[in-house]
């Protein structure tokens, strides 16, 4: 056995993340690590990488005892992380890449000079046998994604990784750029690599996964040969046994069709229509109606954060397709537009996109409403004080001052601040992206019944959550989404968290 | 961005380096106790000497009025000593040479301080440049144009004649107006147009709807686009204003010198940018005030009138200086 990690703990300021989790590998195999987000994945890498240090429990490599102390200690060990998010320097030239931070020296050079021949030679052999032609003088930027993915196995075998860790190195690839790199790994198996792969998406665990270990909830559940675990049996071990949690009944009646929105595509952010080879989100087309809740189920990639996020205006020139609201066009220009048009958009990242943290709550509930407390351009302070005592006391926002700078509240209480900020825009459309993530057990029940409130207003609500069970609870109807595309839809009564998970996961490549 | 204490960290005893009030205030109060103790022979209770003071900084404290909007904004605008200079050549050859009235020279010198604010705000805000790659390139090219329309030449009232005497145009009124001291003598007018500058400013920042709008950019742009803040909108009125500020200043350098010097302002916005940071207005965007610029332009000016009635020479006033900037902004960083 190469590696072993035992009985890992780890937590984050109190909260467990990872509790008595063991996972090994054995050189030559492709062990996939599975589980819903926010199970656990990401941590136990990141302690393998040598990115966590405190944590608690053993890892041992070749039979012996190791504790990485930063992520070069584990890559000088011979563990190597194939990112999701390039590592690579854009501007530097392929070669550089390749060796940055090992190069190679010359023997007489007191390790000042670096020895380009030799470097050379084997960044040439690497790439030979990785099936990469190119020229190792210009910069990464100048290729494309998928070799820029291949470079950085290049580049962890030239550190000479003997595990390589993959963190869903296909979300940004294409169907041919798939097969190649499904290509390199038989090959880095054959040589008796140890490859940890993560990834969301079926067919790929059973077209190359050798053993599966699925974690649920900062939990090992269980590990198996892929052959002998039925991809049923995983959807259950990953989802576990139901919860019981009880959510706030919603009225059944819906009004008028609000929103339609046909054949709509979104490029990647930044990128215009006109140039793009990848759609993050490709010819989906649903509608909704006045007080209805329509669930949009996605594992990460699936672009059902980015659909939302191209309703709203924030990708003016990335978005191509026709969007009504009540019937009429909808200008897609810029949020300020979709704001005056009766759209509202909770961002999933409420530190990075949705919160001024700096800010207080007043002047965060304020923001997107400004125009209708300044007449003449003067800003009533008045007006925002009332306007955000209100909010405070519709949304219970506890224990805090309307002049407390937001970075100081509870996660709960951001989440509300952030909400407040958009129902004082009295929207028609709420789109809703993970608006439970990372605050507790009340504050999320809160939220449940504040949704029906909004229901029983009228407002049209389209909601993302990772967690299914949510979703079924909350949601009228629930699309699926699969690679930037709807794979199934599902009414309230039929939807079960394992057809979701399944028609996440893609189900056509497994039947 | 608000006078009312945060709640967390008042409630920290023994803290009271954590308002920035205070903060930016303490640098203020040292300036001056070092003005007390080394008072030149009573020259430091002299009210001419504050006078003065107040007269000398007064143009650049006008560049740090815009540079604390673009500041705030999590820019930075290099171009507004460069401005300065522009618009007091533009300004001496349209009011001395074309005989312009006044009104009208004034009104084409702000234009022109707009429209080089606006350029660099649109550039900036539009092909997103990096504020300080932009504005340094304005930097250049408004000195370029200041010296491409003079001739390099400072223009001045005095004219050249083909028999090699000088002609004297009789000077227009503004420049008694404004070069000028009111009150019994006491304030210089060029402080009484720093300090509408500062009041302009305040409004906009503590009472406008736009004022929100900048610190809402600087603070977190991604989340004031995604709330409906025409962000673009928002730099381009930051730089324009700052264009603007700098015309209203490179004015009164004509004025005060009674010719346009194109190599006025050279360095000016550097002068600036320190006021600017040693009121506490954090270079990061998002947090500022524009009273803490006034207090930064006052430590400053302070510092350099103490420095020079007692004769300290100008190579220690510059080291000195430069130490000060550095603790003062240390100062800052210390509690945040």
């Amino acid at each position: 056995m190469l590696l072993s990690m035992c009985n890992i703990c780890k937590s984050f300021s109190g909260i467990p993340v990872l509790q008595d989790v063991s996972f090994d590998l054995n050189p030559g195999e492709v062990h996939i690590l599975a589980g819903e987000n926010g199970a656990g994945k990401t941590t136990l890498i990141k302690i393998l990488a040598g990115v966590h240090t405190d944590y608690h429990g053993e890892i041992e490599m070749d039979g012996r005892k190791v504790r990485f102390a930063s992520p070069h200690d584990a890559a000088r060990k011979g563990i190597s992380v194939i990112h999701q998010e390039m590592s690579l320097v854009g501007s530097l030239p392929v070669i550089d890449n390749v060796f940055l931070g090992r190069e190679m020296r010359r023997w007489f050079s007191a390790g000042l000079l670096v020895d380009r021949a030799r470097q050379m030679t084997k960044a040439q052999e690497l790439c030979a046998w990785l099936g990469l032609d190119l020229d190792l003088n210009r910069p990464v930027d100048d290729y494309p994604l998928s070799i820029k993915n291949r470079i950085e196995i290049a580049k962890a075998l030239a550190f000479d990784a003997r595990i390589l860790i993959m963190d869903e190195p296909t979300s940004a690839l294409s169907e041919p750029e798939v097969e190649r790199l499904f290509q390199v790994i038989a090959e880095l198996k054959r040589r008796g690599k140890a490859i940890l792969y993560i990834t969301h998406r079926m067919e790929e665990i059973y077209r190359i996964g050798d053993r599966i270990t699925v974690l649920r909830d900062g939990r090992w559940i269980g590990t198996a040969p892929a052959r002998e675990l039925a991809d049923a049996e995983l959807i259950r071990w990953m989802i576990g046994r139901e919860l019981a949690t009880h959510f706030p009944a919603g009225s059944k009646e819906h009004g008028d069709e609000r929103l339609r929105v046909e054949h709509f595509s979104v490029a990647q952010p930044g990128a215009s229509t006109a140039q793009t080879e990848r759609w993050l989100v490709k010819d989906v087309s649903f509608a909704i109606r006045a007080g209805e809740v329509l669930g949009i189920a996605g594992l990460q990639g699936s672009g059902n954060g980015v659909l939302l996020e191209g309703l709203f205006g924030a990708w003016p020139k990335a978005v191509m397709g026709d969007v009504y609201l009540d019937g009429k066009p909808l200008s897609l220009r810029s949020p300020h537009a979709s704001i005056q048009q009766g759209l509202a958009h909770v961002t999933s990242d409420r530190k990075g996109t949705g919160l001024i943290l700096g800010f207080d709550i007043a002047q965060n509930i304020s923001l997107a409403s400004l125009e209708a407390i300044s007449p003449w351009g003067f800003l009533r302070k008045k007006k925002e004080e009332e306007m955000a005592a209100r909010q405070v006391q519709s949304l219970s926002i506890r224990g805090a001052a309307l002049t407390q700078e937001v970075q100081n509240l509870s996660g709960g209480n951001q989440q509300k601040v952030m909400l407040g900020k958009w129902i004082e825009t009295s929207p028609r459309v709420f789109l809703l992206d993970e608006p439970t993530r990372g605050i507790d057990v009340g504050a999320k029940h809160e939220i449940y019944e504040l949704i029906q409130r909004w229901k029983a207003d009228g407002i049209a609500i389209v909601l993302i959550t990772s967690e299914l069970q949510e979703l079924i609870g909350l949601a009228d109807r629930i699309l699926v989404m699969h690679r930037g595309q709807i794979s199934r839809e599902f009414s309230r009564e039929q939807a079960t968290q394992e057809k979701i998970l399944r028609a996440a996961m893609g189900e056509a490549w497994i039947n | 961005m608000s006078d009312r204490v945060d709640l967390a960290q008042s409630a920290a005893p023994g803290r009271i380096f954590d308002s920035p009030w205070i903060r930016a205030l303490s640098a203020l109060l040292f300036v001056f106790l070092l003005g007390i103790v080394f008072h030149a022979d009573g020259a430091f209770f002299q009210w001419g000497t504050h006078r003065d003071m107040l007269r000398q900084i007064s143009v650049i404290g006008m560049l740090a009025c815009g540079m604390t909007l673009v500041i705030i904004t999590a820019g930075i605008d290099l171009a507004v000593g460069s401005i300065l200079g522009l618009n007091a050549v533009l300004f001496a050859m349209l009011s001395l040479r074309l005989s312009w009235p006044p009104l009208l020279a004034l009104g084409a010198c702000l234009m022109t301080g707009i429209a080089c604010g606006a350029i660099s705000g649109t550039v900036i805000a539009r092909f997103k440049m990096q504020p300080f790659i932009a504005t340094l390139a304005m930097m250049v090219f408004a000195r370029g144009l200041a010296k491409s329309i003079s001739g390099g030449e400072k223009v001045s009232g005095a004219v050249a004649q083909p028999d090699g005497s000088y002609a004297y145009v009789d000077l227009p009124r503004i420049f008694q107006a404004i070069d000028h001291k009111v009150a019994g003598g006491n304030v210089a007018v060029v402080t009484l147009i720093f300090l509408g500058c500062i009041l302009v400013c305040w409004v906009l920042l503590a009472k406008l709807r736009w004022g929100r709008y900048i610190y809402a950019v600087g603070a977190n742009e991604e989340a004031a686009r995604l709330s409906g803040v025409p962000v673009n909108l928002v730099k381009l009125l930051a730089y324009s204003l700052s264009g603007a500020f700098a015309a209203l200043a490179g004015i009164c350098q004509a004025i005060q010198e009674q010719q346009g010097d194109p190599e006025a302002g050279a360095t000016y916005e550097l002068s600036a940018i320190a006021m600017v940071v040693i009121g506490g207005t954090s270079l990061m965007g998002g947090r500022g005030r524009i009273a803490f610029t006034l207090i930064g332009t006052l430590t400053i000016g302070y510092l350099e009138k103490i420095l020079s009635i007692n004769a300290v020479s100008e190579a220690s006033r510059l080291i000195l200086t430069g130490i000060i900037i550095v603790a003062a902004v240390l100062l800052q960083r210390k509690s945040r």
